[in-house]
């Protein structure tokens, strides 16, 4: 195949503790540390596997977002893409006018396979890939923790509930990202250097035609419900005594 | 009049327990008729399970061979023409769910409300972002049609009592060829289903090997349990992924959760929170599990577990 296209997502590192501001109007992000989604991570991965299989020629790394996202492609150009597309938005575009931008570049790129993470970690909304997919009118498979491609079809082994899928796709398609379909390179400093001097374009959603305002209103953000710490019992007999005064057992 | 209309999920002959939570969501909606559609290639049985479920209204089937298996793009463009006549389209917010319930909205032309936890007004939800970390109210717009998916570990299933009426629908939607159904592989186990299981038993990377595990199977089986694991122990290739209990893994909520030799990670805890009481047993009394756990033992597993079997026993 010719193009893979991947999407990244700047989002709050995996290991930052999210906190909700104290005023209930949002969730604290001002001075934390910000990472490429670790779905989208493992997106680029398998496309970076896929190029040095030889089975494509290049890797377009994608973001939508402000433009500190530019680090996350800086990052994502380091790992081995080979260029990158920043499409400006303002923050909470929602996965709908995510997947229509989406589109607009497909159609300037014409891309064979689209490869995202499942969800991203902070609207942990998981609905990008398949409505986008639904606008294409092309094949999706989520969940992905094996890919093969062959010709004009790809073999994606899916993690379902039941246990694991296997479905046969025709390219062009959308793959989503689960999280044991590999582990994701180091980027190593020469590479970074190398990233510096990689193509970077930058769009605005009204290049694209894309109305940027959400239309899900989010009025307002609490911490959840916490569990109480409960005791601590000192033995089995203990344990089983404390089952059976809850009744459980 | 609110209408509803929730999407089944089956496996051909069995209603998923996750249709009836969606029915008690939906039946949260104010002025609700809550209709089930069911696409199958023979839908009858699964149809009869779901005209019982306590609320719903009527039961729609679509018989057709390219619907034996659950393939979003194949199901995706019936559900919308089935979708014309509703106010509220939900599916569960399981695999099956996620992957189909985003495509139906696209081609909706609108936004998903993703993994509801409670039903706040007619287009008013909370849902939790950031692995749980927080939870946010959201707000749908009036003048359009409303598609989510329901967080299955917020509500227990209704009843089964009266039959609803089951009505046969011809859709005329076209059904595209490029996406086809290989294989499923199944752990095929005797145990309870771990997502409705009401007492799940999970082990962690303390255990070790994959052999190790059998002591974890055996007090499951004494209690009649479900089985799980932490991501630490599928990672590791001890159990299988279906296994896999927390925020990437399956999002369960038992009356009893026995947690052995796990830790307690974030991702973790966000699949369990719901769970009714949560007993954890792990060597290291620092462990994050016993800021959750309800009864708490710090001991050695591999004394412990057996030792409890024999107990229950």
């Amino acid at each position: 195949m010719e193009k893979i296209l991947v999407g990244l997502k700047r989002v709050v590192d995996y290991n930052v503790r999210v906190r909700v501001k104290s005023d209930g109007s949002g969730v604290e992000t001002d001075g934390v540390k910000m990472s490429i989604n670790p779905f989208d991570e493992i997106a680029l991965e398998e496309a970076l596997r896929i190029r040095e299989r030889g089975e494509a020629a290049e890797v377009i790394v994608i973001s939508m977002g402000s433009s500190d996202a530019q680090q996350q492609l800086r990052t994502g150009l380091a790992m081995g893409a080979d260029r990158a597309i920043l499409v400006e938005t303002p923050e909470g575009i929602d996965p709908l006018s995510r997947a229509r931008a989406l589109l607009k570049i497909i159609e300037r790129e014409s891309p064979d396979l689209v490869l995202l993470g499942k969800q991203a970690i902070d609207d942990d909304n998981n609905q990008t890939g398949q409505m986008l997919a639904a606008l294409w009118g092309r094949p999706q498979a989520t969940f992905a923790s094996k890919i093969g491609t062959a010709g004009d079809t790809a073999t994606v082994t899916r993690e379902v509930d039941a246990g694991l899928e296997t479905i046969e796709i025709d390219l062009p398609a959308v793959i989503t990202t689960d999280l044991r379909l590999n582990e994701p390179r180091y980027v190593k400093l020469p590479d970074i250097m190398k990233a510096k001097k990689k193509p970077l374009d930058t769009l605005s959603v009204e290049d694209l035609s894309i109305d940027p305002a959400p239309v899900l209103e989010e009025t307002a953000y609490a911490p959840p419900e916490q569990r109480a710490r409960g005791i601590m019992v000192d033995d089995v007999a203990g344990l089983v005594a404390a089952l059976k005064d809850k009744g459980l057992i | 009049m609110a209408k509803v209309l929730l999407v089944a999920e089956h496996d051909g002959d069995t209603l998923n327990p996750s249709t009836a939570k969606c029915a008690r969501c939906a039946a949260d909606i104010e002025s609700a008729e809550i209709h089930v559609a069911v696409f199958a290639e023979e839908p009858s049985a699964v149809a009869a399970q779901a005209a019982a479920l306590d609320g719903v209204a009527k039961v729609l089937t679509v018989a057709n061979a390219a619907n034996a298996r659950p393939l979003a793009a194949v199901m995706a463009p019936q559900l919308v023409e089935l979708a014309a006549d509703y106010d509220y389209v939900l599916g569960p917010s399981t695999t099956f769910g996620k992957d189909l319930m985003p495509r139906v909205a696209a081609l909706l032309g609108v936004n998903q409300i993703s993994d509801i936890m409670s039903v706040e007004g007619p287009l008013t939800f909370k849902r939790p972002i950031y692995a749980g970390n927080a939870i946010v109210t959201v707000t749908a717009p009036a003048d359009s049609k409303l598609v989510a998916t329901v967080r299955t570990a917020s509500y227990s299933a209704v009843a089964s009592g009266d039959s609803a009426p089951v009505e046969s629908v011809d859709v005329e939607a076209e059904i595209p060829g490029h996406t086809r159904f290989v294989e499923l592989q199944t752990g095929s186990s005797d145990r309870p289903d771990l997502q409705t299981a009401a007492r799940v038993v999970s082990g962690g990377r303390a255990l070790a090997s994959s052999e190790n595990f059998d002591i974890i199977y055996k007090l499951a089986d004494t209690m009649g349990a479900g089985v799980g694991a932490s991501r630490a122990a599928v990672d590791a290739g001890y159990v299988p992924n279906e296994m896999q209990v927390g925020q990437t893994g399956k999002i369960i909520a038992p009356d009893l959760y026995l947690a052995i030799g796990i830790s307690g990670a974030i991702q973790h805890l966000t699949g369990i929170k719901d769970a009714g009481t949560i007993v954890a047993i792990n060597k290291d009394e620092e462990a994050p599990i016993f800021e959750v756990a309800d009864i708490g033992l710090v001991g050695d597993l591999f004394n412990v577990v057996p030792e409890l079997t024999e107990a229950l026993s």
